[in-house]
């Protein structure tokens, strides 16, 4: 499979999947358990992401200056600072970090 | 003026004044996307391409993610992080659909705006053109926006060099936690969040990159099942 082809076969799937809600009749989603595990299903995946993009490097765990700068994006987040806030101050912490030496 | 009217005047500005400025936070983290994917090894174009086409912000990010992470050889897993993802836009569209209204290219079109900001703006107004105006003021208006930061960042990190001298990577973990903080509202989800990211910082010396993230995947489908840790909604048989 070459890159390009997973770029299109993954944007082909989502651009099917918007427009299947438009043809499932609205009665599937008033069944609690379909509507509760779409729900469930993003906050798993984004969580399972959330712990790989900071611990993981391949197939191994590393504690790195990823660490320190999710926890920062984490405090704003609880100040409710906006997305992009979050998301240029932790990459800032983790630069800083690195150039200074304090973590790889 | 009659009041109903009134009210329509009124929900129809909060529906424009939500949108404009959900469309100017959202474009701007476009950047970070275009960046991103370019320093996981994308091209230029395939990062414009998965904005342009694949247009959801959450399976965007978790497809370039796990591309960095694992690279070509990641690739299935990397779709199916996507997809899965692309799963609420299911149930997004089945809510908009009546919003929407009747004919094929109107709905068509609808379709490809579907994401979480074009719903939740439209579905905080009241009237029928208050959400209607929320739906495709935001959904066209991030399109817009969205594609043309990707381009951006895309073109900024191609000429930087190495991501993580900048922090692109810690940026990437901080962007999914931005997107799933919101979510975290109840202990339901709080458990399971918590659940699939034990366990796939726990597979990841295990199974390939890109892997992991799908076995997490299934916490939200047994506590899903179950209802556990849930309230008990009253119509549903136990």
């Amino acid at each position: 499979m070459t890159l390009w082809t997973a770029v299109l076969i993954a944007s082909a799937i989502c651009v099917v999947f918007k427009a299947l809600g438009y043809l499932i009749p609205p009665k599937v989603l008033e069944a609690p358990r379909v509507a509760r595990i779409a729900d469930l299903l993003t906050v798993a995946l984004l969580a399972a992401l959330v712990a790989v993009q900071t611990l993981g490097a391949g197939q191994s765990l590393h504690l790195d200056a990823r660490v320190p700068a999710l926890l920062v994006g984490a405090g704003l987040l609880l100040l409710r600072a906006p997305f992009i806030v979050v998301v240029v101050a932790a990459a800032l912490t983790a630069a800083a970090l690195r150039y200074v030496g304090w973590a790889t | 003026m009659k009041e109903t009217v009134g009210d329509e005047t009124v929900d129809v500005r909060r529906a424009w004044r939500d949108s404009i400025g959900v469309v100017v936070a959202t474009s701007t983290y476009g950047v970070s996307f275009g960046a991103l994917a370019v320093a996981s090894g994308l091209g230029v174009w395939q990062t414009c391409v998965l904005s342009l086409v694949m247009f959801t912000g959450g399976s965007q990010f978790a497809f370039v993610g796990i591309i960095g992470a694992g690279g070509l050889a990641a690739a299935p897993s990397a779709i199916a992080s996507a997809a899965l993802l692309g799963v609420r836009n299911i149930a997004y569209g089945m809510r908009m659909s009546p919003v929407i209204g009747r004919g094929a290219p109107r709905r068509l079109s609808a379709a490809h705006f579907t994401i979480d900001e074009s719903t939740a703006v439209s579905l905080a107004r009241f009237t029928a053109r208050g959400r209607t105006i929320g739906f495709w003021a935001t959904g066209v208006g991030i399109y817009l926006g969205w594609n043309l930061s990707t381009l951006v960042g895309a073109l900024l990190g191609d000429v930087l060099g190495d991501p993580r001298a900048y922090g692109f990577d810690a940026a990437a973990a901080a962007a999914f936690l931005a997107l799933l903080w919101p979510r975290l509202r109840s202990r339901q989800p709080i458990a399971v969040g918590v659940a699939a990211a034990v366990v796939a910082t726990a597979l990841t010396p295990v199974l390939m990159p890109g892997v992991p993230v799908l076995v997490a995947a299934l916490v939200a489908i047994v506590v899903g099942w179950g209802n556990w840790l849930g309230r008990q909604t009253p119509e549903e048989p136990s």
